[in-house]
């Protein structure tokens, strides 16, 4: 049975112009290059998680944009095949198969080949918060806020998930915009319905 | 030894790890550097771009990169004379 049920944004993250909000408060600021400035994000925030070096830059700001989201909430406390992830993107895992591309004239490299899809930034994400729900990932010329919202819902209101991590993973060369939200179906603060307004509101704040 | 730890530090991307850190025959993989199939690819890489050895049985692989030292042992023993 298909019913509509409340989901609400409990926790929001975004990573662009080398600035890292959550809920809408600047929580860091730093400059440098995409890979600079997301690596010296991660010693600020001290996370320990030595494979985080050996990500591709898209997968270092889905990764690090999922831990500031997830901290201080209890999403690991549902069933874990009950959380869910959902992305989208415009440029794929284009910024990594051009550096892949690259090392072919020479010596193709294994580690920078296994990042050369976009979902590998949700397999990284799943890997650290051993979530085991209905995952995918989306690419989209803009971000489809209608789609994603949609999207998500349908997968709440079938029983499918109770949580879920969803939103805009973009990085190619020095651009970059990351846009995550955590969905639950409880208000738990600080909770705004999850509606394409609430969702656009957040992409939006900080004109990136 | 030691430039052999700094290579495979760049090789595999191990930032937080310094060539001191690495033990002559501390297991580079599962218990020890805790490095996986992956970076074992990577260190076949490293052998034939560095050093030109081509790892030609994948059965010699666990022997070969059991530690820095095995893995040393190994080139010295199979590097080309011209290299």
């Amino acid at each position: 049975m298909n019913l509509s049920k409340e989901k609400y944004i409990t926790s929001t993250c975004i990573i662009s112009q080398q600035a890292i909000y959550k809920n809408d408060t600047l929580l860091y600021q730093n400059t440098g290059t995409a890979s600079e400035f997301l690596v010296a994000a991660y010693r600020h925030f001290e996370v320990q998680y030595p494979k985080f070096f050996k990500m591709d830059n898209l997968c270092k700001a889905g990764f690090l944009a999922a831990e500031i989201l997830l901290k201080d909430t209890s999403v690991t406390n549902y069933p874990l095949p009950e959380v869910g992830v959902v992305l989208a993107n415009s440029n794929s895992s284009l910024d990594t198969d051009i550096k892949y591309f690259e090392t072919t004239k020479d010596f193709a490299s294994p580690a920078l080949f296994v990042y050369t899809l976009p979902n590998i930034v949700i397999g990284e994400i799943c890997i650290r918060h051993h979530l085991k729900g209905e995952n995918a990932f989306f690419i989209t010329e803009t971000f489809d806020i209608p789609f994603i919202q949609q999207y998500v819902s349908n997968l709440f209101n079938n029983n499918i998930l109770q949580a879920c991590i969803c939103g805009w993973v973009e990085l190619l060369k020095d651009e970059y915009k990351t846009v995550l939200f955590l969905v639950e179906n409880i208000a738990a603060e600080p909770a705004l319905p999850f509606t394409n307004e609430n969702i656009y509101k957040t992409y939006k704040v900080d004109n990136g | 030894m030691s430039d052999l730890k700094t290579q495979i530090i760049a090789q595999l991307n191990l930032q937080d790890i310094k060539p001191e850190d690495i033990g002559n025959d501390q297991p580079l993989f599962v218990e020890g550097l805790g490095l996986d199939s992956i970076d074992a690819l990577e260190l076949i890489v490293l052998l034939q771009q560095h050093y030109k050895i081509k790892l030609s049985n994948a059965e010699d692989g666990p022997k070969v990169f059991r530690s820095v030292r095995t893995m040393a042992e190994y080139i010295t023993a199979h590097q080309p004379t011209n290299a």
